[in-house]
């Protein structure tokens, strides 16, 4: 039991997905400029990559090795397609503004990374239960920075006007910086300074 | 059989990709009207707000059906296409600006230098929304679009029944910057160009976007609307759309016909 517990606790910290392994990072240099699409995507990302590992794991024993990975794509590429349509049916104005990076989760390296380094190897349940916390892990890096970014470039968040902006009589100046992907960078980077200072088993050695 | 061998491979991959295509398909399929339902209704709501109607999301459909008149014209004459003529393309029911543009027939090339709202290509017929009460039509809606700093922009402009005063105006599809030249979307920025008049007694388009915030006290003001601060290129954009829909390659020989018989008829 303890043994998924750390399955699905240790990708939120020590394990974590973007700040530990650095993968998926374009992706969230692109949809964190508001929280509300950090959201929506956080939770695409869980559902997609929850099912392609319990699936992948499923038919692990079956799995050809020849044509493995182009097996791993097809799964990723029709969940990924399914949560497209999700969002573009039920979240039409999210769904504008994500634009195409949902479709990009096919090439979010964490899901490759799990479906090769995990749910090829493990059960289906502990698959599952590694997906939903590498999504999680993703998901609270991503929501943290679209938090950050959302306030300090507008002073709203989801919308909901926190810091009174000059334009509209308030008196805070909004950095609009915080709303480009650089901000991202840098916000990314420092979260990572943070963590290894943190967890200093987390640095590189030399 | 072990899982290596070809027969097992074919098998393997035939199977995955049937499961996966009938998953995919089934759910596009069945999500598809929902889909189409969210579209129409979106375009609606903003084609009400550039009318001045607030309409939440449950009652756009009747509102539209109540308030609005949809019309199409042919841009180069300025007339209104008859029912008779319309086919797959060219409706009231999903009139699509990109595939109309695209069109060999019903699209055309812009000459280079003329085109200032850098578009390209454009459709030789717009749909038009008149809003009437009491048989008289109030406002005109129509379609306007042009290249921003990353993205072309789609909006409504609305016009009084003057023809000269901008009664609404409003984007309802860009990528620009968000909280920079996204702020084209902003509700307070919107609202500026109410009230504003795109032309002046002899019918030149004199509406502009200037750089920085509008004298209030210069003769100019009533035609000019301020700049988004931090996105020069995406306002330049803006700037050109309007003035190219609302000339010559635009709307121009449709106002000019209302001008001829009057708002009334």
């Amino acid at each position: 039991m303890g043994n998924y517990k750390s399955t699905l606790l240790d990708p939120l910290i020590d394990k974590n997905p973007i700040t530990f392994h650095i993968l998926g990072i374009c992706s969230a240099l692109a949809v964190t400029s508001r929280l509300e699409t950090s959201i929506v995507m956080s939770i695409a990302v869980i559902f997609v990559l929850s099912m392609s590992n319990f699936s992948i794991s499923l038919i692990r024993n079956h799995m050809p090795g020849s044509i493995r990975i182009l097996i791993e794509m097809t799964i990723i590429a029709s969940l990924v397609i399914i949560a497209d349509q999700v969002i573009k049916a039920f979240a039409y104005q999210i769904s504008k503004q994500l634009s195409v990076y949902v479709g990009l989760i096919i090439t979010n390296c964490i899901l490759m990374g799990r479906a090769e380094a995990f749910a090829s190897k493990n059960t289906p349940v502990k698959s599952l239960v590694d997906g939903f916390g590498n999504a999680l892990g993703y998901s609270c890096v991503l929501i943290a920075i679209g938090t950050i970014r959302e306030l300090v470039g507008t002073g709203k968040l989801l919308g909901f006007t926190v810091l009174p902006v000059v334009t509209d009589g308030g008196w805070y100046v909004p950095n609009g910086l915080f709303l480009l992907a650089p901000s991202a960078f840098f916000l990314i980077g420092l979260l990572i300074w943070a963590i290894r200072t943190w967890k200093p088993e987390q640095q590189e050695k030399d | 059989m072990s899982a290596d061998s070809t027969k097992k491979t074919i098998a393997t991959a035939i199977i995955i990709s049937l499961v996966c295509s009938v998953l995919v398909s089934v759910t596009a399929v069945s999500l598809r009207p929902v889909q189409i339902k969210n579209m129409r209704l979106d375009r609606l709501q903003n084609i009400l707000m550039a009318a001045g109607i607030e309409a939440k999301k449950d009652e756009a459909e009747k509102l539209y059906r109540d308030r609005i008149t949809p019309i199409i014209i042919e841009l180069e004459t300025g007339e209104e296409l008859g029912k008779n003529e319309f086919d797959r393309f060219l409706n009231l029911e999903d009139f699509d600006i990109k595939k109309v543009a695209a069109h060999p027939d019903y699209g055309k090339a812009i000459p280079a230098e003329r085109d200032i709202a850098g578009i390209k290509r454009m459709p030789k017929f717009m749909p038009v929304y008149l809003v009437k009460s009491g048989g008289l039509t109030e406002r005109i809606i129509f379609p306007l679009y042009g290249k921003g700093l990353w993205s072309t922009m789609y909006g409504f402009m609305a016009l009084d029944r003057d023809l000269t005063t901008i009664k609404g105006f409003t984007f309802y599809e860009h990528g620009e910057t968000p909280g920079l030249g996204g702020e084209v979307d902003n509700p307070r920025w919107k609202a500026t160009w109410k009230g504003k008049l795109a032309f002046d007694k002899e019918w030149n388009v004199r509406i502009q976007v200037i750089k920085g915030e509008v004298d209030p006290g210069s003769a100019e003001a009533k035609y000019q609307i301020d700049g988004l601060s931090g996105s020069t290129l995406t306002t330049r954009g803006v700037d050109s759309l309007v003035r190219f829909w609302l000339g010559p390659d635009g709307y121009g020989p449709y106002f000019e016909r209302l001008r001829g018989d009057g708002t009334d008829g």
